[in-house]
């Protein structure tokens, strides 16, 4: 803008009447209500079905809710903090908390790099097997997660599944333990996660200029040397948000969970933050509890936002 | 960027990519033969990676369950409705924070983001009490609303990258040849963003279509407004679960998001690049 208005400042004058004329203003510069009025609709939708009912659960985490207050049998009390420190007092709490993050981070892990991995190597094949593995891929990116879980448990089931056939190991079942439950439930979480990572990657990777790779190849760089120096840099914006992304899912992982291991395991050793929740509250009847374990969460995904800005502030990106 | 590999490694790689690519489609191969195959053979301890008899007994199991059709139809309308509305009202949210400078701008796309983080699964909670004070509970509205709501961030933060990469001049060259506001975004601005649209409607519909938490939680007594999760899990049961049923319903609801998906690939992976490159 400015940069144009010096271009016709520093032109030659020509008659008044081929003057060009004053541009017609650009709403950039005088917006008036109209960016409101097109944010209106989303902004009345998210007001009421994400604020306020955040604003409600910040609420009944505060009051003592159990079946009783919900039936209107008896008034809703406030508690104070009583439902957090009965959460914190909790060690099922602590073990469920931990499970979480370990869980959230050892799919984050797996996923980025199978990912990236995969993304690379569709970049070095021919179109065949290259749209084989993408089809594959969006295959187990379209299967919606009740699905996917249903037909994973089925693959690892104790009688009648065939891995336990092919790796000969009789009728083990997989979610007893509670290690083989969260193994099985990772492998499942990263089928239907790369996809999604290996695609953004890709199309990343193929979005940088060709020249700049076959300078660097013709410098004698070795192909580890190009990715380092090269591609990867040039990625980092992507691999940003891949991660974010990756990170925000996983640590959410609801469907999986609930429908492979039945609701949290046997005696809840399954359970993660979200499904925690939804037990204590739908199960138990206990929902001020359960919106304490909710806004535990919010604030913990609160936190990786607040991280996630600075990084792409720090990167130097405009909002 | 296709750099010159030697032909042994280039070739290494690509019997890698085929391998890893069987695997990656294993379990959908076993979830079609499992449902075509006969009861016998399903509970069968010595399973066979093929079937020589191949039935639709499940498959007729699935859809002579009561109301199956109308489940399908549940799902389908849910979903059709939040891919569309989402797609509008993102698109309108999308243009105004990327086409106008104004108060608070920054805030708002700050918010967008962190909207995108809140757990929806703890706020099946208060969505609860809401959608019961608000008489929607067992509607299908309980399911729409939400599931509308939820998708708009993600969507908005999507399209943004669509809407800025429409070039300023051609805004400016509309409005002075004399198009206003409101037809300069539906007949100019609308088209050019649509590959956006589609791709951002893929998670939308992804979330909505799969959605089984919002469902089992709001539509409560009233199984004539269920969706298919529901109609998937009503084939587990405690003692012995009917596996061909369950992989012959899992079927069922895969296909219509494979169909999706197929449909839109091309614009996604251009999409997807699109997003994350603005």
């Amino acid at each position: 803008m400015t940069a144009n208005s010096t271009a016709y400042k520093a032109r030659p004058t020509p008659a008044p009447a081929t003057r060009p004329r004053r541009r017609p203003a650009s709403p950039a510069r005088r917006p008036g209500w109209t960016p409101w009025l097109y944010l209106l609709p989303a902004l009345v939708l998210l007001g009421g079905l994400l604020v306020y009912p955040i604003y409600q659960l910040g609420l009944i985490s505060f009051l003592e809710y159990t079946q009783a207050q919900v039936s209107g049998g008896e008034p809703a009390t406030f508690q104070g903090f009583g439902n957090y420190s009965a959460l914190f007092g909790d060690s099922q709490f602590w073990q469920v908390l931990s499970a979480t993050v370990v869980f959230a981070a050892a799919c984050v892990l797996a996923t980025l790099l199978v990912g990236c991995a995969l993304a690379v190597l569709l970049t070095r094949i021919r179109a065949v097997p290259r749209l084989a593995l993408m089809l594959a891929a969006l295959g187990a990116w379209a299967t919606p997660a009740i699905t996917g879980s249903t037909v994973w448990v089925f693959l690892f089931d104790a009688d009648f599944g065939p891995v336990n056939r092919v790796l000969g190991l009789g009728d083990h079942s997989w979610t007893y333990g509670r290690y083989s439950a969260f193994a099985l439930v990772l492998l499942e979480v990263l089928w239907c996660s790369f996809p999604f990572v290996m695609v953004t990657v890709y199309a990343g990777i193929r979005a940088i200029p060709t020249e700049v790779l076959e300078a660097a190849a013709l410098d004698g760089a070795s192909q580890w040397r190009i990715w380092r120096s090269v591609t990867a840099p040039m990625l980092r914006p992507i691999l940003t948000v891949v991660t974010i992304q990756s990170v925000i899912w996983d640590f959410k992982v609801f469907t999986q969970i609930y429908v492979m291991t039945n609701g949290g395991g046997i005696a809840g050793q399954n359970l993660v933050l979200n499904v925690y929740a939804y037990q204590k509250a739908f199960a138990s009847s206990q929902y001020g509890l359960g919106s304490a374990i909710g806004v535990v969460m919010l604030l913990i995904l609160l936190a990786v936002t607040l991280v996630y800005l600075r990084l792409v502030r720090r990167q130097g990106e405009e909002l | 960027m296709r750099l010159p590999v030697r032909r042994p490694g280039r070739l290494a790689a690509e019997a890698a990519a085929l391998l890893i690519a069987a695997a990656v489609a294993f379990p959908l191969y076993w979830m079609v033969l499992s449902a075509l195959k006969p009861s016998g053979e399903i509970q069968s301890t010595h399973p066979r990676p093929w079937t020589l008899s191949p039935s639709l007994d499940s498959f007729r199991r699935v859809f002579q369950q009561q109301d199956f059709g109308r489940y399908f139809l549940n799902s389908l309308l849910v979903a059709g409705t939040v891919v569309v509305a989402s797609a509008l009202i993102a698109f309108l949210a999308a243009t105004a924070v990327t086409r106008f400078r104004f108060r608070f701008r920054t805030t708002l796309l700050i918010m967008f983001l962190v909207a995108q983080m809140v757990p929806v699964e703890a706020l099946t909670i208060p969505l609860f009490f809401l959608m019961r004070d608000f008489g929607q509970l067992n509607t299908l509205g309980s399911l729409i609303l939400p599931h509308l709501a939820f998708s708009l961030p993600f969507a908005i933060w999507m399209l943004r990258g669509f809407v800025r990469a429409v070039p300023e001049a051609l805004e400016e060259a509309a409005y002075i040849d004399g198009a206003s506001r409101t037809r300069f975004l539906w007949q100019i601005l609308f088209p050019l963003v649509l590959p956006g649209l589609v791709a951002t409607s893929v998670f939308s519909f992804i979330s909505t279509w799969n959605d089984f938490l919002f469902a089992k939680s709001f539509l409560i007594s009233d199984t004539s407004q269920s969706t298919l999760p529901m109609a998937l899990l009503v084939f587990f049961k405690p003692d012995e679960n009917d596996w061909g049923g369950i992989m012959a319903a899992s079927t069922v609801m895969t296909v219509p998001v494979l169909v999706f998906f197929v449909l839109v690939q091309r614009r996604l992976v251009s999409g997807l690049g699109g997003a994350v490159k603005d």
